[in-house]
């Protein structure tokens, strides 16, 4: 014998204005198995909860429908009230009378009667509901970083500052990322490598940091709070516990003609390499496809000139399984390529570089000592071009559509530089739109525009034209006083598009974490939750999930480090109990509901079973409750309906439905 | 391997030379380019306008007859392959052209752009392959500096065209390679010769070709090819003094390949 | 008028973001009044009465460099052949007559050139 409660929210005006909620309250009342029903102005207030309660305890409710706002707003608060009182928090439905009524209707008549509607539709829920448990998982208190640059540095930092185990997988043989690649940094100008070294160095000396450089997350198994990750570690060909970093195998290295990846290939490596002089680890590696020994078993030099013999030619990869609690992506970005963009004639002359190209020529550390020279005849230039959007804000197939947010205030940022540096270099900014949001952004371009005499110009620019002479003829509009230009420059820098590292899609189906058409890794909410995946225990970190600059970066970082240590704080997961289950003396095994899980959530299993007296074995579907969302895809799949969703059960779906119909 | 062949106005009037070797060479890859029984000039340029009927019928027609044939059509001259490619195109995709145009010509069977537009240089690199070219050449250029003209017509727009890449193309370059020459590249051998801007006014298209030929001749290019008549015409028609020979493609590949007879000029 | 050239050349100038690369790239700049993106823009916003009595269209070559490397495909140069066309269509002259091409008709002359410019020109 059910015993139903109905609450009828007033919402001030809200609700009130459109509804005749002593009238719902009214109507329902004589609905089967409502032994009350009252209305109030506020029922999540305290006053609010306090009658629900009540009325529980003295009426002994066994199910409660509260008409009020959408659930998303305060199903927690009076599943929380009725828990209190001492009902099963899952038998408390709510009936939306304000979102989908109140608010989208101006005729108090026909309101009042969908409200009613809408309550019978609730109680008929209610009726069928069950009391639910959620059940209960352990957590792994270590976090999983997968990517070293500065966004994987600052969350595994913050991450083994609250006392929580961290490894950091980084594929390139140091940890740094893009951001050891640049010069200075907007919009304070300080040095990259000066302010990120020693966030490296702390990295590597964090008790609770362990860095896996050089090495590739190969498969990930489990579910949030109890994760088991394989991760690759490829081989250096090089004993780490011996070497001492000295370099000096890198010295005698005969092989010279492989481009430094470093340096954006505009100068050369050696084949056994350490990538750049504050790498971390400061061991070097390999590069199997270059050495000479690992291609004509020649050589060896690198061995014999080792004094500590750290060389080891038949080392191989190493297989590591670790279990996680939580795992953090940040996995970075990388510049698009340009071979669609030869109006610009990028492939063809070497003074046309991309922006990541300049920030070598003009480091201290870079191919050319950091003195700005042509590539091309390593003469000093006198003019230069810079393009901006290059590749984003675009609809064709060789664009991206977004704008990639940072290359408006780089190349301020560059010019600036290069005038400060060579007040004899003309430089002109060829843009669209100048986007500086930031703070001290704005100040920043005025600056290099006011103080440094950079020219920008509103317009694109169409061609780029090798001349007879070796400088480059370019071709392009001032929208403001409406001429085509002929500029003869000495270099012409593209700001390129960028676009989420090759390694980002290929993790994200390991993880089952959702992505964007762009292969950026797409946030729980855009504004509420930016910095975890739908995929419960997945967190984002960086420009893995949008393009952002480094003061953005390392906000985010932070924010992902306090969700992750959120997580492993906790002694254990509940999960949430409405999940999906298959009913085994239904379920075929037939595999349709795990292939359109979102969350990787299905399992099979072969199990005994009694079927009308007979004992089968058989292949059935199991849900993991804790990875489990809800979602109902499998369900509506089923083609036996063995598959159905707790809390909203194909009976109470369908009693919800009659009741409207009746 | 016979495949239906579009030549064009031009080809059988003023440019008998490009249509001529076109086959020449095609019969030493036995290949025979089958001339359409029943065409029609295609009418020079693209007509873009949605409410046009009467300027895409010609080009439907020649279209129709090699679909009939299930054959692949083929052409030669740049402005043919554009027009005949972009109105195929537009009966793929525009509804209302294609039941217009069905509805006029009252074809036996259908026309909803099945026929595949092809030019005879994607026959060359899809078709036989540069390699095969390569061991047919006899006589082999030599590796002189010839740089490649595209032009407008056979590249843009690439969503239709699909020819190369519009900014970067490469087939011509292979071509040259195939047949002994030596490329050369020259930022403006995608630019716009002027075309037929030239009736309009002459003086102002000739400083549009001369500024290609002279890029080109600043690279140390010998000669120039081209697959148009009127990007031939106005390359010639630059006006530079000490220009250099402007080829159509087909002229060299039949010297390449030795089919190429001495003959008077037409 | 504006609703016809936008019908029949299937253009939508509200996707153009006013970045100049037609411009830049249009190899007739110097001799058009108005310039590709100003075709755009004043289509846009209904000032086309301009636009048909300048002399700008005619010297459009076709080449499509517009078209191709506008990056949000908006390709001016069917605006500017639907206003050519419209004006066509209106007057009651051809621009381009057959007594005006009579002293070109040399040897060379493909007739690919005629038949192009008298599509182009005349009705």
């Amino acid at each position: 014998m059910q015993k139903i409660g109905v609450f009828v929210c007033w919402c001030g005006s809200n609700i009130a204005a459109t509804v005749d909620v002593s009238k719902v309250a009214g109507a329902v009342r004589e609905e089967p198995d409502v032994v009350f029903a009252s209305d109030y102005s506020y029922m999540c207030s305290e006053a609010g909860q306090l009658m629900i309660q009540n009325a529980i305890k003295e009426k002994g409710l066994t199910g409660i429908v509260v008409c009020s706002c959408s659930p998303r707003m305060h199903e927690a608060t009076f599943r929380k009230a009725a828990q209190a009182a001492g009902l099963n928090p899952y038998m408390v439905e709510i009936a939306n009378i304000r979102e989908q009524c109140s608010w989208i209707h101006k005729d108090k008549e026909e309101g009042t009667k969908k409200a009613i509607l809408l309550a019978k539709a609730a109680i008929a829920k209610v009726r069928f509901n069950e009391p639910l448990t959620s059940g209960e998982t352990p957590v792994t208190k270590r976090a999983l970083v997968i990517g070293g640059g500065i966004a994987g540095i600052q969350t595994a930092l913050d991450i083994a500052d609250a006392g929580f185990e961290v490894d950091i997988v980084e594929k390139s043989p140091t940890i740094g990322g893009k951001m050891a690649q640049l010069d200075k940094t907007f919009p304070t100008l300080d040095c990259a490598a000066c302010i990120l070294t020693p966030k490296m160095v702390d990295a590597a000396a964090h008790e609770k940091i362990r860095l896996f450089t050089y090495s590739e997350v190969e498969k990930v198994k489990g579910f949030v709070g109890n994760f088991t990750v394989d991760i690759r570690k490829k081989a250096r060909s090089i004993l780490e516990e011996k070497c001492t970093g000295c370099g000096a195998c890198t010295e005698k290295c005969p092989s010279k003609k492989t481009g430094n990846e470093f340096n954006e290939r505009l100068d050369n490596r050696t084949a056994i390499y350490i990538p750049f002089a504050q790498a971390i680890p400061n061991i070097p590696s390999i590069d199997r496809e270059a050495c000479i020994h690992f291609k004509t078993g020649k050589c060896g030099i690198c061995q014999k000139t080792c004094g500590v013999g750290a060389i080891d030619f038949d080392q191989q990869d190493e297989m590591i399984t670790r279990k996680y609690g939580a795992i953090v992506a940040a996995t970075g970005f990388q510049p698009i390529s340009l071979e669609r963009f030869d109006e610009f004639q990028y492939s063809k002359s070497p003074d046309v570089i991309t922006s990541l190209e300049l920030e070598r020529l003009m480091n201290a550390a870079g191919p050319t000592k950091g003195e700005l020279i042509k590539p091309s005849n390593r003469k000093h230039p006198s003019d230069m071009v810079f393009v901006q959007c290059v590749g984003s804000r675009g609809e064709s197939c060789r664009e991206k559509s977004y704008c990639s947010k940072i290359c408006c205030m780089y190349t301020a940022k560059h010019a600036m530089m290069i005038r400060d540096k060579y007040p004899d270099i003309n430089v002109h900014v060829f843009y669209i739109d100048v986007r500086t949001p930031g703070k001290n952004f704005d100040e920043f371009y005025r600056r290099a525009v006011e103080d440094y005499g950079v020219d920008y110009r509103k317009g694109m620019v169409g061609k780029v034209m090798e001349q007879k002479d070796g400088k480059l003829l370019v071709q392009a509009s001032d929208l403001l006083t409406g001429e085509q230009l002929l500029l003869h420059t000495d270099m012409v820098v593209l700001a390129t598009a960028i676009e989420p590292d090759k390694s980002a899609r290929p993790l994200a189906t390991m993880l089952t974490a959702s992505m964007d058409t762009n292969d950026f890794f797409t946030e729980a909410h855009p504004k509420l939750r930016p910095v975890e995946s739908p995929t419960a225990g997945i967190f984002l970190s960086g420009t893995c999930q949008g393009p952002k600059d480094i003061p953005e970066t390392v906000a985010q970082a932070g924010a992902a480090a306090a969700k992750v240590i959120g997580l492993l704080s906790r002694k254990k997961l509940l999960n949430n109990p409405q999940v999906a289950k298959a009913e085994e003396r239904l379920c075929s095994g037939c595999s349709g509901c795990s292939k359109v899980c979102p969350y990787g959530a299905i399992d099979y299993e072969v199990r005994e079973i009694w079927d009308h007296g007979v004992r089968k074995t058989r292949r059935i579907a199991v849900v993991n409750e804790a990875v489990c969302q809800g979602c109902g895809a499998c369900t509506v799949t089923c083609p036996s309906g063995a598959m159905d969703l707790r809390g909203f059960t194909a009976k109470q779906i369908m009693a919800e439905v009659d009741a409207i119909c009746r | 391997m016979v495949y239906s062949y579009y030549p064009g106005c031009t080809l059988k009037a003023k440019a008998k030379k490009l249509d001529r070797y076109a086959r020449d060479c095609a019969q030493i890859f036995e290949i025979e380019l089958e001339e359409i029984e029943d065409w029609q000039c295609c009418g020079g340029v693209y007509p873009g306008m949605a409410d046009e009927l009467a300027t895409r019928l010609s080009p439907v027609r020649a279209l129709r007859e090699a679909g009939d044939k299930k054959q692949d059509l083929v052409t030669v001259c740049s402005a043919c392959h554009h027009v005949l490619k972009r109105v195929n195109e537009d009966v793929k995709t525009s509804g209302e052209i294609r039941r217009k145009i069905n509805a006029y010509l009252e074809p036996e069977n259908g026309y909803e752009g099945e026929t595949k537009v092809i030019h005879y240089l994607e026959l060359l690199r899809d078709r036989i392959g540069f390699d095969r070219i390569r061991e047919k050449v006899k006589q082999p250029l030599n590796g002189k500096k010839i740089a490649p003209y595209y032009g407008c017509l056979l590249l843009r727009p690439y969503e239709v065209m699909n020819f190369d890449d519009p900014e970067n193309p490469s087939i011509m370059e292979e071509f040259l390679l195939a047949i002994g020459a030596k490329p050369v590249h020259y930022a403006l051998k995608n630019e716009c010769c002027g075309g037929y801007v030239t009736m309009e006014d002459e003086e102002f298209a000739s400083k549009k070709s001369s500024s290609i030929m002279e890029a080109a001749m600043d690279r140390g290019a010998e000669g120039m090819i081209t697959a148009c008549p009127l990007c031939k015409y106005n390359l010639e028609n630059g006006g530079l003094k000490d220009g250099i020979p402007v080829y159509y493609f087909t002229e060299l590949f039949a010297e390449a390949l030795g089919v190429k007879e001495q003959e008077e000029e037409t | 008028m504006r609703e016809e050239i936008l019908w029949i050349s299937g253009v939508n100038p509200l996707k153009c973001m006013k970045c100049g690369k037609c411009t830049a790239s249009c190899p007739a700049f110097e001799k058009m009044e108005y310039h590709p993106h100003q075709f755009v823009e004043m289509v846009q916003n209904n000032h086309i009465t301009p636009l048909l009595e300048s002399e700008s269209q005619y010297y459009c070559m076709s080449c499509l460099v517009c078209e191709e490397r506008c990056p949000r495909g908006v390709k001016p140069q069917k605006l500017i052949e639907a206003v050519q066309v419209l004006k066509l269509r209106a007057s009651e002259g051809n621009r381009l007559k057959p007594q005006d091409v009579a002293n070109r008709l040399d040897p060379s002359l493909p007739q690919q050139a005629l038949m192009a410019a008298f599509r182009k020109y005349s009705r």
